[in-house]
């Protein structure tokens, strides 16, 4: 391989960026720039405009979800006390706000909650809060769980691969949403005996257990799909020739690989669970009162919307925003993170 | 790179170089892969086995290059991967240095795992996608504890020298980069670990053929150089007489010709190894017309199934020469009258030492053989023969 000496600057970074370094062929003896795997996805990324709002959206949700506290100081409610009681001029005789759009006002910037008149906005602000957690930790633990399950079965083949393939078979199996809905108090009966109150962390566990147990098929076949079709190529032929043993090869070869589908599909995955939670609060197995919750607001919007249809806006917006740049986002990151998809 | 490529002709006068005295490094006995089959309803059971490979024995000395060529299908990437312990044998043995590594487990192939080293077919998926050309040559020695002198990365650069990349290329990813240049990086991670012993599977046939060139001399001057031993796969019979001091043909799982590179190409004895070296197209101006002075020799139909191969010898279904015998007794892999040492022909009914044109074409495929004959060859026989 002769490289022709040219002058520097025939070379020009605007052709292609990210895959040609800048070449300094005038014999200083400068070498190329390389560029780590890193930094050549956050340049395709930073490309990306709508990646880009799609993440900076995405951060806000979780900035709000976190600064819950600080946003509720700084705003001066909480979501506990009920301004509509302690104000008689809130709420009307039906307990409905009386000011126009469900009660907004400086005082109140989305509004009164009809009925107990708690103060929408930090109800919101700790419902996603509440509901971006729980999806969260359900997330990462079906994540986790389907890449272990998936790889083993794909890398293992034989027996392995088939007996859990059939787990994952059975589990799909399940209708799920009500299986969510049935087991639910079963879950919760496990650690709270039924007369007893249950607090309301048992409430979380049960919900994470129950979206955990039938959140990580999907995942685990996909991983199981990728894996195998990886196994049979050289490169982990390669690998093996040189002696690497299998759990090198599955941290250095197979799981890079692997990286761009597992982020793709948790970012499907989150709101998902995000929805999911909500959707179980909402059919009144999830987070029950007092505990704000995102879903539960769509459950008391869908009872009053025809006489404070404001109540089901600031819910149902926050959360298709929040599916749609979640979605958005996942694909932005599936194309910065394949070297091949130039665009 | 030089003009000397890889022409038919190139090492006509350079037969006393291709006796290689060197001792074994790699010995093979009676290699046998048989991949089961599956089937059956409700409970599956074994109903058969791709005998990919059935038998065969080769030593590969210390420096040389050894071709193993055929067909597709016939065993030679099977033979390979079994050699480089990617697939475990179904029987026979492998040794290496005096060592039997037949069943040996990964920790037992760790020390001999540097010295055996593999190039792969095709450089787009041999290398992986996710990884810096410095992460892929430099992986082996990560894993083998190597830590040469100067860094494990100036290595890598040294490397990349060698096999006539840019060391700059060091933090590029594979994409970057055409087919040939792929298949340096995976020549320069096979280098790595300083291998006594590469085996190439078919390491040129998915590149261009001007690349096929080049590639091929880098590996040559890398045996000369650095005295590494090779079993080239390939089915390319010019780049294997290229390359390889001595050559085994196989059919069907088994070695049919084995012998230096003189004897194969110039005085083969079996049909099979004749067939092969008449379908070669030359690319000299008086063989374009047709052949002149080169015997032809069409063989008919496809390879026969590994899954349930011929009695007897296993070319006998495509050989003109077939008779009763070849059924009933599969033939040794020896050495007949007049073959040179260590050219060993498996063959109840060799042919004459020789490559010259023979009176008649043998044609076996009864359409050719019409098309050939023009309108008068209805009548034809299993076997045809063309009147020059």
């Amino acid at each position: 391989m002769t490289v022709s000496p040219q002058p520097a600057s025939v070379r020009t970074l605007d052709t292609e960026p990210d895959t040609e370094p800048v070449l300094n062929k005038g014999g200083q003896g400068s070498e190329l720039v390389g560029r780590s795997p890193g930094q050549l996805m956050w340049r395709r990324f930073k490309r990306d405009r709508t990646g880009m709002v799609s993440a900076v959206v995405v951060l806000m949700f979780f900035v709000v979800g976190l600064l819950a506290p600080v946003i509720s100081w700084l705003y001066g409610k909480d979501p506990y006390t009920l301004y509509g009681q302690e104000s008689l001029d809130l709420l009307d005789d039906f307990s409905f706000p009386t000011g126009k759009f469900g009660g907004m006002s400086g005082e109140h910037w989305f509004g009164i909650e009809p009925g107990l008149g708690r103060d929408i906005f930090i109800q919101l602000v700790y419902g996603i809060r509440n509901s971006l957690l729980i999806g969260l930790a359900v997330t990462a633990a079906t994540v986790v769980t389907g890449i272990l399950v998936g790889v083993t079965a794909g890398y293992m083949g034989g027996k392995t691969d088939y007996w859990l393939g059939r787990l994952i078979d059975f589990l799909l199996a399940f209708p799920s949403t009500l299986f969510f809905v049935a087991f639910m108090p079963v879950v919760v009966a496990l650690f709270v005996s039924p007369e007893d109150e249950t607090p309301t962390y048992v409430r979380v566990l049960a919900l994470f257990l129950v979206l955990w147990f039938l959140g990580w098929m999907g995942l685990a076949r996909l991983m199981r799909g990728e894996t195998l079709s990886l196994r049979e190529r050289e490169f982990i032929e390669a690998a093996k020739v040189s002696g690497a043993p299998p759990w090198r090869i599955i941290r250095k070869e197979l799981l890079p690989n692997l990286v761009t589908p597992i982020l793709v599909q948790s970012t499907y995955m989150l709101p998902a669970a995000v929805t999911a939670e909500a959707g179980l609060s909402f059919l009144g197995v999830g987070l029950l009162e007092p505990t704000p919750d995102w879903g539960r607001m769509f459950a008391l919007a869908g009872k009053v919307y025809e006489n404070d249809p404001t109540y089901m806006f600031f819910p149902g917006v926050a959360m298709v925003i929040f599916v749609v740049c979640f979605n958005l986002l996942g694909d932005s990151l599936r194309d910065a993170f394949d070297p091949k998809a130039g665009r | 790179m030089s003009n000397d490529t890889t022409t038919a002709t190139a090492d006509a006068g350079t037969p006393l170089r291709d006796a290689v005295p060197g001792t074994a490094l790699l010995e093979v006995e009676g290699l046998t892969k048989h991949f089961p089959i599956y089937g059956g309803f409700p409970v599956k059971r074994r109903v058969g086995a791709v005998q990919a490979v059935d038998g065969i024995d080769l030593a590969v000395h210390e420096g040389e290059s050894f071709g193993l060529v055929g067909e597709s299908g016939c065993g030679k990437s099977t033979t390979g991967r079994l050699l480089t312990r990617l697939l475990e044998p179904t029987g026979g043995r492998i040794t290496y240095n005096g060592q039997d590594i037949t069943h040996a487990g990964r920790k037992q192939l760790a020390p001999i795992r540097s010295e055996i080293q593999m190039i792969f077919q095709d450089p787009y998926s041999s290398l992986n996608p996710r990884q810096t050309v410095g992460s892929i040559i430099g992986g082996p020695m990560e894993i083998n504890g190597m830590n040469p002198p100067g860094g494990r990365e100036m290595r890598v650069r040294e490397l990349l020298e060698t096999v006539g990349l840019n060391p700059e290329h060091y933090n590029r990813f594979p994409h970057e980069f055409s087919g040939g240049q792929r298949q340096r990086i995976g020549v320069a991670r096979a280098l790595a670990l300083e291998p006594k012993l590469i085996v190439a599977d078919e390491p040129v046939s998915a590149l261009d053929v001007s690349i096929q060139a080049q590639v091929v001399n880098l590996l040559q001057n890398l045996q000369r150089e650095l005295g590494i031993a090779f079993l080239f796969i390939a089915h390319d019979l010019a780049v294997v007489r290229h390359f390889s001091q001595r050559v085994a043909v196989m059919y069907l799982g088994k070695i049919v010709e084995v012998g230096d590179r003189d004897s194969i190409y110039n005085r083969p004895r079996h049909p099979y190894t004749h067939a092969l070296l008449s379908a070669v197209p030359e690319a000299t101006v008086t063989a374009a017309r047709d052949g002149e002075g080169r015997e032809r020799i069409r063989l008919a139909g496809d390879v026969p199934s590994p899954i349930n191969p011929p009695s007897g010898c296993r070319f006998r279904t495509r050989c003109w020469k077939a008779q009763d015998r070849c059924a009933k007794e599969e033939p040794p892999l020896i050495r007949l009258g007049g073959n040179r040492e260590g050219h060993l022909t498996a063959c109840h009914f060799p042919e004459e030492p020789t490559t010259a044109a023979r009176e008649e074409d043998v044609i076996l495929d009864p359409a050719l053989l019409a098309a050939e004959k023009g309108t008068g060859a209805g009548s034809a026989g299993p076997v045809g023969k063309v009147d020059r």
